[in-house]
């Protein structure tokens, strides 16, 4: 069965959200990479942005501006994926709650602390009484909501599935991740990211959501041939036997791939399996890589299918990505990981003309 | 693909379960039919409303709980009760030495790790360098599935769910697909929560806590009491049922989830989201409401729950009713593990024709003309139950089992 990626919306670090397709890379020097809000008004009713933290409100205008663009009025399911979960309302009622010593605490927060909150706030704006799940497994949230969608598609009775992914960084949460060794203690600027090779990487956040189906229309962006995750495999060698078992279970070999976008995040250790494909497997292969941009977080690969979808409708790679193809773009293969524990590959290609 | 059952049906070939009526599945058992709840005053958990507001404990400390599962003491009491019953789950099924089947775990929780975290927060707040990172590295949903998968070595695929009260139900729906799919041969599939302050307080300031013992679908109920357990089905695709040394206990027939897309934590009063996931579980398995025989209600204790819940069965199974009950008289409501343990106390209703009784039911609700079971019953043919859960953001989600048919 054909999946077809009717539409897409992303808030992220970089100008994504109603801009022309990343023309010109922004340069944080910093080792948090902060998504970039755009003016909810058109979107959004007032009111509502008010009482929604930051990433109900990046979650929800993704989803709706999405579905608008895929000029689909309802969708029949909604899955989001979320590691984290709602941080910051999390951390309001955790803190009032140590604070006040569990006394005159408001429900305002608790409330909007559970991790379905998102996926609940679009079903609501939509009045989508369909389908609806919230994955939370780490680095494979995005993939097992995909996954999620992928299954219900193939079923039959489901046409239409809006999925995506979404997280925030909280100054707490910032804070916690860094003690635990995660960022970089320098800051250069992150499109120098992979020069070199030093302990860390950079934080970040956002939310991609896509409108999937397995009607094709004229305005698809891209399709989905295929998905497959890892769990803690056992080497860089084991990586590398199921990214080809993978690539020959979908009747292709590594040459018939034009674009690998890899999860590459700057952090030495991490990228040693990166540095062992290119030097073993992806040899051949034109590579290219999106934390730089994004920053790395555990549903970063919302973003990777984001870009994969959005040069694969363009035929072509952006100019932020300094790299020269001549060849039109028809096939993309993303291979992710999250901190060496959660692999997973998203394969894509251009939409054939029927 | 043809997905329907006839042509790849799933089984229950075991069970785990954790919760204040039993450190496993026959201690459970035992309490169900001895009319014994699990609620008492706060005994592990520390907290202000230690005095004031019961709760359905299990009744073992972390030190014992990991003693029991041979986890680190140190490590969140979501896992310890986790590990519990899926370890339990997977001794019962027998298929634990079988290296060529491919098993995966799909848990849920509502919790993660809070319990640490909340120690882990005190500190960190005076000082975001203070604070052990022991007590916050396991805060993910995720990771607490991944500490139970790692200790159990399970990694075909490991996933985790949490979509508020009605998240293992999920998790054994998500899981059921998995095998149609032709993904996994076997799943432990279900879902875990330990109480916590922030739980506690969450729902107390949403004032929804019966300050006596719960009383789902009573006229007079005034509210729930929060439990805590774990609880795991292990499902099979026919091909492993074949390789078992016993028969499975059911078959898993229908699942459905719907959203109710009226409240973010209050349901419609027509019982939207409830009516159309029984509606699309009875459908998926091709039963009539008649077919039921037992509902085990999602049954709260709350106003507006219980309400709703009602509303939409009457909706559906008027003027013929199936016996129903709700359990959570005896467990608490135990939040992301609820649909787990309920599922695995509805997998035994159907396995033995038990019917189970709704704890402290004195008065009918006055709006419907059905009530709910008082007495225990185990002679009358229970061929299908449904499972019950709904959750905060309008999630709700029916799942049926059903007696095996050769």
């Amino acid at each position: 069965m054909n999946i077809f990626i009717k539409s897409s919306s992303c808030i992220s670090p970089q100008q994504t959200f109603g801009a022309p397709f990343l023309t010109e890379p922004i340069s944080y020097n910093s080792n948090f990479l902060k998504a970039i809000e755009p003016s909810y008004g058109n979107i959004l009713d007032p009111k509502l942005i008010r009482r929604m933290s930051r990433i109900i409100r990046m979650g929800v205008a993704t989803a709706i501006t999405c579905l608008k663009q895929s000029g689909v009025t309802n969708p029949d399911a909604i899955v989001t994926g979320t590691a984290y979960g709602c941080l910051e309302d999390t951390g309001i009622f955790l803190g009032s709650l140590i604070k006040q010593n569990e006394e005159m605490l408001s429900p305002t927060a608790f409330i909007q602390s559970t991790h379905n909150t998102v996926g609940a706030q679009i079903a609501l704006m939509l009045k989508c009484n369909g389908y609806n799940n919230t994955f939370v497994h780490r680095g494979f949230s995005f993939e097992s909501a995909l996954l999620d969608s992928i299954m219900l598609l193939q079923e039959g009775e489901t046409k239409n599935v809006l999925v995506g992914a979404v997280d925030e960084i909280t100054e707490a949460s910032f804070a916690i991740l860094n003690r635990f060794g995660l960022y970089k203690q320098q800051h250069p600027s992150n499109l120098s990211l992979f020069d070199a090779k030093s302990k860390g990487t950079i934080g970040g956040e956002g939310a991609a959501f896509f409108l999937l189906s397995f009607e094709h229309s004229e305005n698809d962006h891209a399709q989905i041939d295929g998905l497959s995750t890892f769990y803690k495999p056992a080497s860089g060698k084991d990586v590398a036997n199921k990214i080809i078992e993978f690539v020959v279970a979908h009747g292709l070999s590594l040459p018939d791939i034009d674009v690998i976008i890899t999860g590459r995040n700057g952090d030495g250790e991490n990228d040693k399996v990166y540095d062992y494909l290119q030097e073993n497997v992806f040899i051949n292969n034109a590579v290219i890589n999106y934390k730089h941009l994004c920053g790395e977080y555990p549903t970063a690969a919302s973003f990777a299918m984001w870009f994969a979808s959005s040069i694969l409708q363009a035929g072509q790679l952006p100019p932020a990505v300094n790299y020269n193809m001549d060849t039109q773009i028809k096939k993309i293969l993303i291979y992710n990981n999250y901190l060496g524990i959660h692999h997973s590959l998203i394969l894509l290609s251009a939409i054939k003309q029927y | 693909m043809d997905l329907t059952k006839n042509i790849s049906p799933v089984f229950v070939a075991g069970l785990g379960a954790v919760s204040a009526i039993g450190n496993n599945v026959a201690e459970c058992l035992l309490s169900l039919t001895n009319y014994k709840a699990g609620m008492d005053a706060i005994e592990y958990l520390q907290t202000l409303h230690k005095n004031t507001l019961p709760v359905a404990e299990v009744k073992l400390s972390n030190a014992e709980l990991a003693a029991l599962t041979g986890m680190d003491h140190r490590t969140s009491r979501t896992a310890l009760l986790s590990m519990m019953a899926a370890k339990e789950a997977l001794l019962d099924c027998g298929l634990e030495n079988n290296p060529s089947l491919r098993i995966g775990f799909i848990s849920a929780n509502t919790v993660g790790g809070m319990d640490k975290t909340e120690q882990f927060y005190a500190s960190f707040l005076v000082d975001k360098n203070k604070g052990k990172l022991l007590d916050i590295v396991n805060h993910e949903c995720g990771k607490v599935t991944e500490l139970v998968a790692d200790a159990l070595g399970i990694n075909a695929y490991v996933s985790t769910i949490s979509t508020a009260c009605s998240s293992s139900a999920n998790a054994i729906f998500f899981a059921a697909r998995l095998i149609k799919h032709g993904m996994l041969d076997v799943a432990i599939a279900g879902g875990t929560d330990s109480l916590t302050k922030f739980t506690l307080n969450g729902f107390n300031t949403l004032m929804i806590l019966d300050k006596e013992f719960c009383k789902p679908f009573d006229d007079n109920r005034q509210g729930l009491n929060l439990g805590e357990g774990a609880g795991y089905v292990v499902l099979v695709s026919k091909k492993v049922a074949a390789l078992l040394q016993k028969t499975p206990y059911c078959e898993l027939t229908g699942y459905c989830n719907k959203n109710d897309a009226y409240h973010q934590t209050a349901s419609s009063p027509d019982g939207t989201g409830s009516y159309l996931a029984m509606q699309g579980a009875l459908a998926l398995s091709g039963l009539q409401p008649g077919d039921i025989d037992y509902i085990n209600l999602h049954g709260t204790g709350t106003q507006n729950n219980d309400f709703a819940e009602a509303t939409a069965i009457k909706r559906l199974f008027d003027p013929l009713y199936p016996a129903m009950s709700s359990t959570k008289s005896f467990t608490g409501h135990t939040l992301g593990a609820s649909g787990g343990i309920e599922a695995v106390f509805s997998v035994l209703s159907v396995n033995r024709d038990i019917i189970y009784p709704n704890l402290r039911l004195q008065t009918s609700m006055h709006e419907f003309p059905f009530s709910a079971e008082t007495a225990l019953s185990n002679n009358r043919g229970v061929k299908n139950v449904l499972s019950n859960s709904f959750g905060f953001g309008g999630n709700c989600t029916s799942l049926i089992f059903s007696k095996i048919t050769a």
